[in-house]
């Protein structure tokens, strides 16, 4: 097989994995070779599918001796299978990294004869990249579940970031489609990268003989949406207990994608984008807007609703919290105002000591005005009716097209 | 009226130093380009008089980015700034509604990104004397400032990033810069792009075709010195039809094993209509090379199932499970441990026959294992016969067995002969598969491994006779 053969077919099971970021890591690696990792990272270019190309994602092998079933890789599905020597994922990395064309490698893999054995194949990648070649560029190493939670903790000294993939947001759900993987093995290491994240840091903080530094853009997860009935609350709660027990730097959110060859339990349709879209949004919005998870669905909707985005649908839900006056209010209620992001708030903060905001004013800071107009009160404008009853939905939904995201 | 012709941010600061210090308001200076300044060649030097005045760091940094525009409007801009700065108010740059704060700002966001496309969007082609040469043609005079950043990334190689306006040079030591050049300086191709290309091509999914948000960070003006983008066409126009082929190879198997047994079991369908419904199985290929389904036999209440890998030769033509060789073994060993097989229930997980055309030729036909697809379409059956059954004990004969219906990692070696934790059953336990002891050749090991099968299947009834099982169904009750 020659490797452009290879290439194809591992960059097409790796496809499915959402992250590609390249960005959170600020250091200076030791190493006389090529590279830079300067914290913002660099989308190098985008596919039509609108996602970003910043690491050269492949899988090592997608020969695999599990079964999960919403995995193109599985054991019984009869996709082509491939396997790249670890010199030769070094050496496309270095190729490409010197055109220009990428940050750094993402290296997964299928699990071949154990989990032990494919999580060492991986780290010799990664260490082969930074000892002999003296990389500096980026490295992202997907941790294989059930590995030792030493060769784990290996991976931490030369990749910039570690993921455990949670796969799917329940053990139940674990239970019935990937039956191989047990949800407290993945969290205890999650844990033990934690640990070892934190020990480092205060390692170079007290201790004269600095030591390398370890996983310096943390670790983040993935959860696959869509492939269970499992709805969004659940996911939500999952995904914020993940933040706070393991300090994850991200939840990626894969809806899931029909693949060929699919196995018999799995709905077999378009991927649901939009509802993975309003978990992203869902997201960022326990991360930088100071919501709880519980806030976002109730007990009744346990599901995000897909024509407004969860920020809207909050407010729809929580008028009494409403109209907020944008001269007086706390930065904490501005966040809450649909329309407002961070900046815009910043802005609103920072013009105010300068004298009561009007709405031209609101209007020159470049936020989404329309969706802020029913919810806040400025020097010259108040939403008046629009925050009553029925006005306020079919304001905020007029044409109905929203269901669809714009193509 | 003063002409001016700053050459870049330095040159135009000391200009501007030296107006404000003369008191020149922004409405008597006209701000222009150098090329301008031989057009009219009216320049006038800037007066030497000097005044110490300050402004907040950020206008520096602001405008440091924002000369870097294309507008030719840029200087008179920073230059009413300043002296709004000097003479109205030193906190004029956050007032963000003020229209030269919102145009500085707006420009320098546009310089940003433009240098961050730069940092993206550069492609090097490698020359056959190792040198590494780019054309990139950026929206802004952003070269210099974006040229440090692959100083410190590409260090150990010596390239080259040219551009219409300035080109960068870095010999591992040194950066240089020179005037532009045309496209026709830099190579035609490099052959890693194709594999580049092959990259592109499969890391994109068909199924979430997105356009709009490729479009937004990759403008079309970027795209020609990006080798990858001479594919989006043929890409784009194949994934609908890759997308529907996705969709409709998954739905074409909705008549599988999985959904003929829920639906049997959702209707509280018996073990004669599972038996009847696998008859006509056509789950995976086999069906076509083999002779007939092989369903389980015994009784439908028996205590104990006993599970195999898939029917043998003579199975396949008699169309009962465990009748030849090693059925007739384990038929010889059930009755050695005191049970009689007419009351055991005997499956397979697979219902078809695989098997192989021997290589001597002749009629005789090879067992061959299944594939782990097949394997994974036909589990559901077995599943669903000991559901009905809900025998005391599974017995699981064999690796395929044993994997299939407990766990993909575990093996016969390690695990026959103790109790598993799997919902199938009160008590499921794995030994070898019989037909393993008949290809022994040594007979005294053979009798030693009969002995241990027997073992195991006596293990595995101790329990079907304990009280401890009776006591447990109580409990759940």
């Amino acid at each position: 097989m020659t490797l452009s053969q290879k290439l194809a077919i591992l960059a097409d099971a790796a496809k499915y994995d959402a992250s590609c970021a390249s960005s959170g890591s600020k250091v200076k690696r030791k190493g006389d070779g090529i590279g830079s990792t300067e914290g913002t990272g660099i989308c190098h270019s985008y596919t039509p599918d609108g996602r970003c190309i910043s690491l050269l994602k492949i899988l090592l092998t997608n020969y695999c001796i599990y079964n999960c079933k919403y995995c193109i890789n599985r054991i019984s599905s009869d996709v082509k299978r491939a396997r790249f020597s670890p010199e030769e994922v070094v050496s496309l990395t270095l190729e490409f990294y010197r055109r220009n064309y990428i940050e750094g490698l993402f290296l997964s893999s299928g699990i071949v004869r154990n989990s032990d054995y494919t999580m060492e194949q991986m780290v010799r990648v990664a260490k082969k990249l930074r000892l002999e070649h003296g990389f500096r560029g980026y490295i992202h190493l997907k941790t294989i579940p059930g590995a030792h939670d030493d060769l784990v903790t290996e991976a931490g000294l030369y990749a910039d970031r570690l993921s455990v993939n949670i796969e799917l947001p329940t053990e139940g759900d674990l239970v019935q489609l990937a039956p191989e993987k047990k949800r407290p093995v993945l969290e205890q290491n999650m844990s033990s990268i934690k640990d070892r994240i934190v020990e480092n840091r205060y390692e170079r903080k007290t201790s004269k003989k600095k030591p390398n530094v370890y996983c310096p853009a943390g670790q983040s997860t993935q959860m696959i949406v869509g492939a269970t009935p499992t709805p969004d609350r659940d996911v939500l709660a999952t995904a914020s207990s993940l933040y706070r027990e393991h300090s994850l730097r991200r939840v990626y959110y894969s809806a899931y994608s029909p693949i060929q060859d699919t196995h018999a339990l799995l709905p077999a349709k378009a991927p649901p984008l939009v509802r993975e879209h309003r978990l992203y949004q869902a997201d960022w919005l326990l991360r930088f807007y100071g919501f709880d998870h519980n806030e976002l669905t109730d007990e009744k909707n346990p599901s995000l609703r897909l024509d407004l985005d969860p920020k809207t649908a909050w407010a729809v839900k929580n008028r009494d919290f409403f109209p907020v006056d944008i001269n007086r209010a706390s930065r904490e209620a501005l966040l809450r105002v649909p329309g407002f992001g961070t900046r815009t708030v910043a802005k609103i903060l920072g013009q105010r000591t300068r004298g009561a905001i009007r709405w031209s004013d609101l209007r020159k800071m470049r936020c989404d005005i329309h969706r802020a107009r029913p919810f806040v009160i400025c020097a010259d404008k108040h939403p008046g009716r629009l925050l009553e009853g029925s006005v306020l939905e079919s304001y905020l939904l007029p044409q109905g097209e929203q269901l669809t995201l714009p193509l | 009226m003063i002409a001016a012709h700053p050459e870049d941010f330095q040159h135009w600061r000391s200009l501007a130093r030296g107006f404000i210090a003369h008191g020149i308001s922004p409405e008597e200076v006209m701000w222009g380009s150098p090329e301008e300044e031989l057009l009219f060649s009216q320049a006038e030097s800037p007066p030497a008089k000097q005044v110490n005045f300050s402004v907040p760091r950020d206008f520096v940094t602001l405008a440091t980015r924002a000369s870097l525009h294309r507008d030719p409007s840029r200087w008179s801009l920073l230059y009413r700034l300043l002296w709004r700065l000097v003479t109205e108010s030193r906190s004029l740059l956050r007032q963000s509604t003020d229209p030269d704060v919102l145009r500085l700002k707006e420009m320098d966001g546009e310089v940003r990104r433009d240098c961050h496309k730069m940092k993206a969007f550069v492609r090097f082609r490698k020359t056959p004397d190792d040198r590494f040469v780019a054309w990139h043609e950026p929206s802004h005079l952003v070269v210099k400032a974006v040229a440090p950043f692959f100083a410190r990334r590409f260090n150990t190689m010596d390239w080259a990033i040219l551009t219409p306006d300035t080109c960068a040079y870095w010999n591992r030591s040194e950066l240089l810069f020179g005037p532009g050049l045309t496209r026709a300086h830099a190579p035609v191709a490099d052959e890693l792009e194709e594999l580049w290309k092959t990259y592109y091509a499969n890391i994109f999914n068909p199924a979430r075709v997105k356009v709009s948000a490729m479009v937004s960070e990759m403008p079309k003006k970027y795209w020609h010195t990006m080798p990858e983008t001479a594919i989006i066409a043929q890409l784009l126009e194949d994934a609908p039809r890759r997308e529907r082929e996705m969709i409709e190879a998954a739905r074409s198997e909705k008549a599988t094993p999985h959904h003929i047994t829920q639906q049997i079991l959702k209707q509280d369908g018996d073990l004669e209509q599972l038996r009847q419904a696998a008859k006509n199985c056509q789950g995976c290929e086999l069906c076509h090379t083999a002779t007939q389904t092989v369903f389980g036999s015994g009784p439908k209440r028996a205590r104990i199932v006993l599970v195999g890998e898939q029917p043998g030769d003579q199975e396949d033509l008699r169309g009962e499970p465990f009748v030849g060789p090693a059925g007739q073994l384990l038929r010889r060993c059930l009755k050695r441990v005191g049970v009689s097989p007419d009351s055991v229930y005997f499956t397979n997980v697979v219902k078809h026959f695989r098997w192989e055309p021997s290589p001597r030729g002749g009629k005789a036909r090879l067992h061959k294992r299944a594939t782990w697809r097949q394997i994974d379409i036909c589990e559901p059956w077995v599943r669903a016969e000991i559901e009905l059954i809900k025998p005391e004990v599974v017995i699981l004969l064999g690796a395929t067995a044993l994997q299939s219906l407990v766990g993909r990692e575990l093996q016969i070696g390690q695990h026959r002969g103790i109790p598993l934790s799997c919902d199938l059953a009160p008590r499921v336990v794995a030994t070898v598969h019989p037909s393993s002891l008949l290809r022994m050749r040594d007979n005294r090991q053979q009798q030693l491994e009969i002995g241990r099968f027997c073992q195991d299947l006596s293990f595995a009834l101790e329990m079907s006779h304990s009280p401890l099982h009776s006591s447990c169904s109580g409990h759940e009750r």
